[in-house]
C-alpha cells in the first residue's frame, strides 16, 4: 500500500461504520420498520438542528452549557491538581489529605444533587459545583500517582545538580507526572459532560439538557435526538483537545509522537 | 621534562607540586576552555555502616589535584558507596572529607557525579539536559560542551532518539559544563558495548587532559582501570587493599605487555589469589567474574 493511500485510509476509514449506521437508520425509519414517532430519521434530526440554529435557540443553549462545563472543569481540575501535588510531594500532605479525598471520591457525586439544589437552588452555581466535584477526583488521583511514580534516580540526579524547590518541581516533577496527569484530564473531560447532562436534565432553565427536557414535554423526538448527537460531538471535541495537549506536551515520549521514532 | 612527554604530562605519578606546571601547559593546548586546577582530595578515617555491615572501615586516602584514580574491587566492596559519600549523596558515619584543606561540602559546586545510567530527563531536549540547573545565557556554553563530546549536531534531539553511548556522552557534557574540579564516574561505561567503551575511554582521557580536573573512576573492569588511570586502588573489606601507580606512558595501547602485566597483578589481588610470579599468569583473564 502506498503511503499516500495509507494516509487517506487512515483519515477516512474510521468514519465508514458511523456512516453505514446512519444510512441503515434512515432506511429503517423511512421504510416504516420503526415508527417515526418513536425514532426520527437522521434527516429530520438535521432539519431540527437547522431550524433551531436559525432561530438562535441552539447557539444560545450550546454556549451556556459550554460555559458551565468549562468553568466547572477549570475549578475542579485546579483543585485536583493542587491536592494531588500536595499529597504526592509531601508525607504530611498524603497523611492528612489522601484518605479523606478517597472517602469523598467514592460517593457518587450525583447523589449530592438533592443537597446541591437545597444549597444553591437551580442556578448556575449548582451545575458548576457538580461539574467541579466530578472532575476533581480523576485529576487528583492521576497527579498523585504520576508524582509518586517519578524515577527516584532522576530526582537524585537533579538534586546532585543543585535543583531544589520550585526548579525541581518545574523541571522534573511536573513534566515527569504529566503523562499521568493528562490521562486524568481525558477521564475528567468525559465526566464533565456526563455530570452536566444529568444536572441540566434535572434542574435548569437553559442549556442543552434543558432543551432535551423541554422537547420531551412536547414529544419533539427530533430535538431530543439532536441533543444526544450534540453531546456525542462535544464529547469527541473534548477528547480531541486532550489528545492535542498530549501530542504537544508529551512530544518527548515516542509513544505520543505517532510512532515516528528514529 | 623531555619533549616526548610534553603533551602527556600526567604520565606516572604526578607530584602535588607539578600542578602549576600542568595548568600552564593546558592553557596553551586548549584555548577554548578555562582550566582550573583539580581538587586535592583528602579522606581521613572514613567509615560507613549499613546496619551491621561495615561497608567502609576507617579508610584513609589522599589524591593530589589532577590525578586520575581508578577504584576497583568486587561487587559490594564499598566502591560505589565511597563515591556517593564524596558526592554528598550519602552521609558519613565518621571521618573527614576535605578538598584543598576545606571541608568537601564547601566544594559541592565543583564536584560532579556521573552515574551508571545516563539519567537524562526524557522530557528535555539534549541541549536542555546539558544546561540543567544553569541560569542566564547558557546556550553557547551548552553547545560547546556538546561539541566537546562530539554531539554538536544532536542538540535538538530527544534523549529517546539517542544510543546508549550517546546518552552517556550527553551526561558527560552535562557534568563538564559546570567546569568541575572533581569529577566522579560511577561505572559509567558498564552498560556499553566493547567498541563504544573504547571510544569513551579515549574521550574521557582527552577531556581529563584538557580540563585538568581530578577524576575518580569506579569500575569493575580492571582493564579499563589500567588503561585510563594514573593510579589504581583496590578496595577490600572497606579498606585499601592495593594502591598501585601505573607508570605507563599515554596514550596506552590496550593489551600491550605493560598493560597486561599490571592488569594481571591487580586482578589477582581483586580475586584474592597470591601475587603471580611472572609467566605463570595468563594475561587473557582480563575481566573479573561479574556476579
Amino acid at each position: 500500500m502506498s503511503p499516500a493511500r495509507r494516509r487517506t485510509l487512515d483519515r477516512w476509514l474510521p468514519w465508514l461504520v458511523p456512516l453505514l449506521i446512519v444510512l441503515f437508520w434512515q432506511w429503517l425509519v423511512s421504510d416504516g420498520w420503526i415508527a417515526s414517532r418513536l425514532l426520527p430519521t437522521p434527516l429530520s434530526v438535521l432539519e431540527a438542528g437547522w431550524r433551531l440554529s436559525a432561530s438562535g435557540e441552539l447557539p444560545h443553549h450550546l454556549l451556556i452549557s459550554f460555559q458551565r462545563a468549562a468553568l466547572g472543569f477549570l475549578i475542579g481540575a485546579s483543585i485536583g491538581l493542587l491536592l494531588g501535588t500536595l499529597s504526592g510531594l509531601s508525607w504530611w500532605g498524603e497523611k492528612l489529605l489522601d484518605s479523606s479525598v478517597q472517602m469523598v471520591r467514592n460517593v457518587p457525586h450525583l447523589a449530592l444533587i438533592p443537597m446541591v439544589i437545597l444549597w444553591f437552588g437551580i442556578d448556575e452555581t449548582a451545575k458548576i459545583f457538580l461539574v467541579a466535584l466530578g472532575t476533581a477526583f480523576p485529576i487528583y488521583l492521576n497527579t498523585f500517582h504520576g508524582i509518586r511514580g517519578i524515577d527516584a534516580d532522576l530526582m537524585e540526579m537533579a538534586r546532585s545538580y543543585g535543583l531544589s524547590g520550585r526548579a525541581l518541581f518545574t523541571h522534573v516533577v511536573l513534566p515527569g507526572a504529566m503523562p499521568s496527569i493528562l490521562v486524568g484530564v481525558r477521564y475528567s473531560l468525559g465526566l464533565m459532560w456526563l455530570t452536566l447532562i444529568v444536572a441540566e436534565t434535572i434542574s435548569a432553565s437553559s442549556g442543552i439538557g434543558y432543551l432535551a427536557m423541554n422537547a420531551r414535554e412536547f414529544l419533539q423526538t427530533d430535538v431530543v435526538v439532536l441533543t444526544i448527537v450534540l453531546y456525542a460531538i462535544l464529547g469527541k471535541l473534548a477528547d480531541e483537545s486532550a489528545r492535542f495537549l498530549e501530542r504537544r506536551w508529551l512530544r518527548w515520549n515516542p509513544a505520543y509522537r505517532g510512532g515516528q521514532v528514529q | 621534562m623531555s619533549p616526548s612527554t610534553l603533551f602527556h604530562p600526567r604520565d606516572g605519578f604526578p607530584e602535588p607540586h607539578a600542578e602549576t606546571h600542568d595548568s600552564a601547559i593546558y592553557r596553551e593546548i586548549s584555548a577554548t576552555s578555562r582550566p582550573r586546577a583539580g581538587s586535592h582530595l583528602k579522606l581521613e578515617g572514613i567509615a560507613k555502616r549499613f546496619g551491621k555491615l561495615a561497608v567502609l572501615d576507617r579508610l584513609d586516602l589522599e589524591i593530589p589535584g589532577g590525578q586520575l584514580v581508578a577504584i576497583v574491587g568486587r561487587s559490594g566492596c564499598g566502591k560505589s558507596t565511597l563515591l556517593k559519600l564524596i558526592a554528598g549523596l550519602e552521609t558519613l558515619d565518621s571521618g573527614q572529607l576535605s578538598a584543598d584543606d576545606q571541608p568537601l561540602s564547601a566544594h559541592r559546586d565543583d564536584t560532579r557525579l556521573m552515574f551508571q545510567e545516563a539519567r537524562l530527563l526524557p522530557w528535555k531536549r539534549v541541549i536542555d539536559n546539558v544546561a540543567l540547573g544553569l541560569a542566564g545565557d547558557w546556550r553557547p556554553r551548552a553547545l560547546e560542551a556538546l561539541r566537546e563530546v562530539g554531539l554538536g549536531d544532536k542538540a535538538a534531539m530527544w534523549p529517546a532518539q539517542l544510543s546508549g553511548g550517546q546518552r552517556q556522552r550527553v551526561a558527560l557534557a552535562r557534568a563538564l559544563i559546570h567546569q568541575p574540579r572533581l569529577l566522579l564516574l560511577d561505572e559509567p561505561l558498564g552498560a556499553l558495548d566493547a567498541l563504544t567503551r573504547l571510544e569513551m575511554h579515549a574521550l574521557i582521557e582527552k577531556l581529563w587532559q584538557r580540563h585538568a580536573f581530578t577524576l575518580l573512576l569506579v569500575t569493575h573492569d580492571v582493564a579499563e582501570a589500567v588503561q585510563l588511570a594514573d593510579r589504581v586502588i583496590v578496595l577490600e573489606d572497606g579498606r585499601i587493599g592495593l594502591d598501585l601507580t601505573i607508570p605507563l606512558p599515554r596514550p596506552r595501547q590496550p593489551a600491550s605487555p605493560g598493560v597486561s602485566a599490571l592488569e594481571t597483578r591487580i586482578l589477582h589481588r581483586v580475586l584474592g589469589r597470591s601475587e603471580p610470579d611472572g609467566d605463570e599468569a595468563s594475561p587473557h583473564a582480563s575481566r573479573p567474574p561479574t556476579p
